[in-house]
């Protein structure tokens, strides 16, 4: 434990860095192989809307053809008014998230003051470049980071790639095996001016089709009932979708397909 | 070949608790009280630095004397927190094992530096009601030379420390709603900041641990709200 450490600064990820180097290990060391080996997160997407930002993910893992989990959770609260989600690379993804977590808590604590969210993502970027060398080998970390900036008063998105690189987004991304089919949907779903329940409608239609043509994507299971994860970020900080929301929306589109609707 | 005078380790200690207890004797005081709902803590402090500081969801800290090492410590202390937190679990980070961490750092200076720190600090832990043996509330208090102790109920560090003292033994009772708390700090540190009047809202800083809050509880109450506990 850092009670002698000689890290003096204000980030929790530079702190690991320097003086618990044990708890950053190092992956890049992995056979290519590794990467079909480990689970996989699949699609998340995000967008701006009204009166912030819509964060939403779905709860499958897939190790290659196999699914590695049914409920894992790939939609994080970094701090109260920030969310990440992740796909790529389970285990790292995940971590990733904690980290920042930390990282934005530890910075508050240390400094006294917040982080502007733009200084969020940017820490966030920092970090996907130190894991390049794993992202490389098949353990990528490929994040979406979303949250309300308190400053200008507005839902902010971005999307990142595996060399760190940030990337603002006006309007809407997902990103993941069924990132494409989820981002064609929220072309035609979504609309800047969308309320709450209209923004969980465009969500859960998203998941749904990305789930319909992505065999690695869960979508919405009834029969287990297990949700997506829906995180609306506001002023007011979070809030997310329950559960009986997601089944409402879902239930709606399960009836127009057997009426004959082609969504 | 000039030998060295001989100065006996009694004699080396005894310089030593002197010189930090003068810097200690200089600055103000702090409180910190379990009241109903949590723990209280109040500074006499107009400055916008603050003395009283968040290192964990549970626990907070409290230092008077020379603020670069006192604040330097409550760093040194989020840095540890955090990295425990992290490396195992949120539920492992306690107030006794960061109490005793604090006390040997501190301890250790005062042995081998030439100057001990000039510093008195208070490590506050609060209960959660969620598990059975972390419900009760704990206050250590840790001086200069990294003495260790508990306080139930109270705790005192700073100047005048014995005038903050006896108002609260006088007058501290279990259980107080916050509002009572904040006045019984108020009345305490006046008597230590041997004012005629009481101190007001502006010079006090005033944080809570609020047992109620889920996750981190610690907070930082502004100058209104302060006022309203106390007008109250």
């Amino acid at each position: 434990m850092p009670f002698r450490g000689s890290y003096q600064g204000s980030s929790f990820f530079e702190l690991l860095q320097v003086d618990e180097r044990h708890l950053l290990p190092d992956l890049s060391a992995w056979a290519k192989s590794a990467g079909e080996m480990v689970p996989h997160g699949t699609t998340v997407l995000a967008f701006r809307f009204g009166d912030g930002v819509l964060v939403a993910g779905d709860r499958l893992a897939t190790a290659g053809h196999s699914v590695a989990s049914r409920d894992v959770v790939k939609v994080f609260e970094t701090d109260p008014h920030s969310v990440m989600a992740i796909s790529g690379a389970a285990g790292p993804c995940i971590e990733m998230a904690r980290i920042l977590s930390v990282e934005l808590e530890h910075y508050e604590k240390i400094e006294g003051e917040q982080l502007e969210l733009e200084g969020k993502a940017n820490k966030l970027s920092q970090m996907i470049r130190a894991n390049l060398p794993a992202a490389m080998q098949g353990l990528a970390v490929v994040p979406l980071f979303a949250g309300y900036d308190t400053r200008r008063k507005l839902g902010r998105l971005w999307k990142f790639d595996i060399t760190g690189g940030r990337y603002e987004e006006a309007e809407f991304d997902a990103t993941g095996s069924g990132g494409l089919y989820a981002r064609e949907s929220l072309k035609h779903g979504w609309a800047l001016d969308l309320d709450r329940t209209g923004a969980i409608k465009a969500a859960v239609t998203a998941l749904t089709a990305a789930a319909d043509e992505d065999r690695a994507t869960g979508g919405v299971d009834l029969e287990r009932s297990i949700y997506p994860i829906i995180k609306v970020c506001t002023s007011a900080g979070h809030n997310d979708a329950s559960d009986d929301e997601i089944a409402a929306v879902y239930r709606g589109i399960l009836e127009a397909r057997a009426a004959g609707g082609n969504l | 070949m000039s030998m060295p005078f001989y100065v006996s380790p009694e004699q080396v200690m005894a310089d030593k608790a002197e010189f930090a207890r003068k810097g200690i004797a200089r600055g103000k005081s702090i409180v910190a009280l379990e009241y109903q709902g949590g723990i209280l803590m109040m500074a006499e402090n107009a400055t916008s630095l603050s003395k009283v500081g968040e290192i964990y969801d549970r626990l907070a800290f409290a230092g008077v004397g020379k603020f670069s090492e006192f604040d330097q410590l409550r760093k040194v202390g989020v840095r540890f927190a955090d990295t425990k937190g992290y490396a195992y679990s949120r539920e492992d980070v306690r107030g006794k094992g960061m109490a005793n961490a604090f006390s040997q750092v501190i301890g250790e200076v005062f042995t081998r530096e030439i100057k001990p720190l000039e510093l008195e600090i208070i490590v506050a832990e609060v209960g959660d009601d969620r598990y059975e043996d972390h419900k009760e509330n704990s206050l250590y208090r840790i001086k200069y030379d990294g003495f260790i102790s508990d306080h139930p109920g109270f705790c005192a560090i700073g100047g005048n420390v014995e005038e903050v003292e006896s108002v609260l033994q006088n007058d501290y009772r279990e259980g107080m709603p916050a509002g009572d708390a904040a006045k019984l700090g108020r009345k305490a540190l006046s008597a230590g900041a041997e004012r005629s009047s009481e101190l007001d809202a502006d010079s006090l800083e005033v944080c809570i641990l609020d047992r109620a809050r889920t996750g981190r509880k610690f907070c930082r109450l502004s100058t209104d709200e302060v006022q309203g506990m106390l007008e109250a």
